[in-house]
């Protein structure tokens, strides 16, 4: 049986009007996507504020203390506890550089510039770049969680009851402790990485480990060190601040604390990803 | 001379420690769509006396308990405070920052889950005020520490971490830290929620002692009947954001006591149905569900 017009032009009408409906909220959708994520970033940089502000307090104002001793945990919690894991990641990844480098040096007959090569990928990016996203997993996350946890449980709003404010009890010991860790920790990442490097090398390649240590020490400059080590506590900041952020704004029960946690490492490994590339784009310019 | 006003205009004989006026909340909904919590709320508070705030599920009492606390800002209204170390009756919602911090060390507050630090032990739970806020030596805060938890006898779980802690303890440990600063003003979030009878008869037995030892003025937000009028001095109710009567419990005993069919105020019917715990009255339609029932369950 064939549809009348006037049934067609309904069913056509019917069809335009969901499509716009549908366009529009997906338009709507994207909208409130991109309105979380301006306000996110507002957030952590508000933070962030509160946060150096509370700082130049306890180092500067009488009477506001500065949390020494929660300083040091957060620093054994973040830094200490991270380094078995920021060795294995660097050896492998200063072995993995070196064995696919070779190929393309062994064409040109420069296998013996792996070394300089890794060095400069090591120090230069690799190490603090992959030194904080380790970082992001294993104390962003649990930053985050930890926090997010304690306004679950009142902790906070306790905090606030008792005239503390959590951003000093808080967050100020695990902003500094990651920032400063990290840097250590970096340290750690870059001999590690060239020992993967050299381990690789001496072992596949035939290079001489102190053939390979004399042609790091020539291709690492000051700046190379400086950089990477800049970039490193710039990183550390910004995943204790995102991992904060996620987790004083926690909302929805235990289901919300698992999203504070996979949230910040995600935000945190764009945000490590992005500032790194302006980093580099900065550095090049600069011509350090 | 008595110390109750059943009006929310009238003032108790005592000097007022907490005025509440025309306090509104507002809340913004997933939908976006604004919700009043709170609406027209006034009433004072006497120095030393227990205040009962109770009302059904989503009423707004702890809405109203966190605006006293100065946990979230107002929409509309004023809530002042006259502590000791006010020459003047001061107004909260003006008060900057450190103003609010000086006004908090005045209050101890007991939260619903104990709010206790997971991290630290008991013991210290109680120290972290005195140590935060005081000058006094370490040896004197340990001695502060052990008067508070003796107080509540908890003196025996000083170092037990707070998961190490039955529920009732946890509310124990908590009353201990909130009274750790000598408070002017307890608050109290729902103290007999989640314990059994006997324990929830100890706490309440406990907040009295503590009321009378070390004479402060207490504000308790529940919605335990048994407890409200164990403890009680005056009761506010609230229904919907308002509040719906201000009075002695022995006001409250006679409006609870009294047969419904005698009742011809709707208010009145109201309350004597939330007192008695009925299933049928004017909060419950047909199906003995309440508002809020109805909106969770659809």
């Amino acid at each position: 049986m064939s549809d009348t017009p006037s049934a067609n032009s309904t069913r056509s009408e019917s069809l335009a009007t969901r499509s716009v409906s549908s366009i529009g909220e997906l338009a709507d959708h994207q909208l409130n996507k991109a309105h979380t994520s301006v306000s996110s970033v507002g957030g952590v940089t508000l933070l962030l504020a509160q946060t150096l502000k509370w700082s130049w307090r306890s180092v500067f104002e009488s009477g506001v203390r500065l949390r020494k001793k929660a300083l040091f945990e957060q620093m054994v919690r973040i830094g200490v506890e991270s380094i078995s894991i920021v060795m294995i990641v660097q050896v492998f990844i200063g072995g993995i550089l070196a064995l696919q480098i070779a190929p393309t040096l062994e064409k040109y007959g420069q296998v013996e510039k792996v070394a300089d090569i890794v060095a400069i990928a090591i120090v230069r990016e690799l190490g603090p770049m992959l030194t904080a996203i380790v970082l992001s997993g294993f104390a962003g996350a649990s930053i985050a969680a930890e926090i997010a946890a304690m306004v679950e449980s009142e902790e906070i709003k306790a905090l606030r009851a008792h005239a503390l404010d959590p951003i000093h009890f808080l967050i100020v010991p695990r902003f500094w402790a990651s920032v400063v860790m990290i840097v250590g920790l970096t340290v750690i990442a870059d001999v590690i990485g060239i020992t993967g490097g050299l381990l690789t090398a001496w072992g596949v390649l035939d290079i001489s480990p102190n053939a390979y240590l004399d042609a790091t020490q020539q291709a690492l400059v000051l700046p190379d060190l400086i950089t990477g080590l800049f970039k490193a506590a710039v990183f550390g900041g910004l995943v204790a601040m995102i991992a904060c952020y996620e987790g004083l704004n926690v909302h929805g029960g235990a289901a919300g604390v698992g999203r504070a946690t996979t949230t910040t490492v995600v935000k945190s490994i764009v945000a490590i990803i992005g500032t790194d590339a302006v980093f580099t784009a900065t550095f090049y310019s600069l011509g350090w | 001379m008595t110390k109750s006003s059943s009006s929310s205009k009238s003032k108790p004989d005592r000097e007022t420690i907490i005025s509440v006026r025309n306090l509104r909340k507002t809340f913004t909904n997933s939908a976006g769509k604004d919700v009043t919590v709170l609406d027209s709320v006034s009433f004072d508070v006497a120095r030393g006396e227990t205040i009962v705030i109770m009302g059904g599920s989503g009423c707004g009492k702890s809405t109203l308990l966190n605006c006293l606390i100065g946990e979230y800002e107002l929409d509309l209204g004023e809530i002042h405070y006259q502590t000791k170390d006010l020459s003047a009756p001061k107004n909260l919602t003006t008060m900057s920052p450190d103003e609010k911090n000086a006004l908090r060390k005045r209050f101890g507050i007991l939260f619903q889950s104990g709010a206790l630090f997971n991290s630290l032990t008991v013991g210290e739970n109680v120290a972290l005020p005195l140590s935060e806020h005081s000058n006094v030596s370490p040896e004197v805060i340990d001695m502060i520490v052990a008067l508070k938890l003796q107080l509540v006898h908890m003196l025996p779980h000083r170092d037990k971490l707070p998961s190490q802690l039955s529920g009732g303890q946890k509310k124990r440990a908590g009353l201990a830290r909130a009274t750790a600063m000598d408070p002017e003003i307890l608050f109290y979030d729902e103290p007999s929620a989640g314990l059994d009878p006997v324990t929830s008869t100890a706490i309440d037995e406990l907040m009295m002692d503590l009321s009378k030892k070390l004479a402060v003025t207490s504000i308790v937000v529940t919605h335990e009947m048994d407890s409200a009028f164990r403890i009680a001095d005056r009761m506010v109710m609230l229904e919907k954001g308002r509040v719906l009567k201000i009075g002695t419990r022995q006001e409250y005993e006679v409006l609870r006591d009294a047969d419904p069919a005698s009742l011809t105020r709707y208010e009145d019917q109201l309350m004597n149905q939330f007192l008695n715990g009925y299933n049928k009255g004017p909060l419950t339609n047909a199906d003995g569900l309440s508002e809020f029932e109805k909106l969770i369950t659809g």
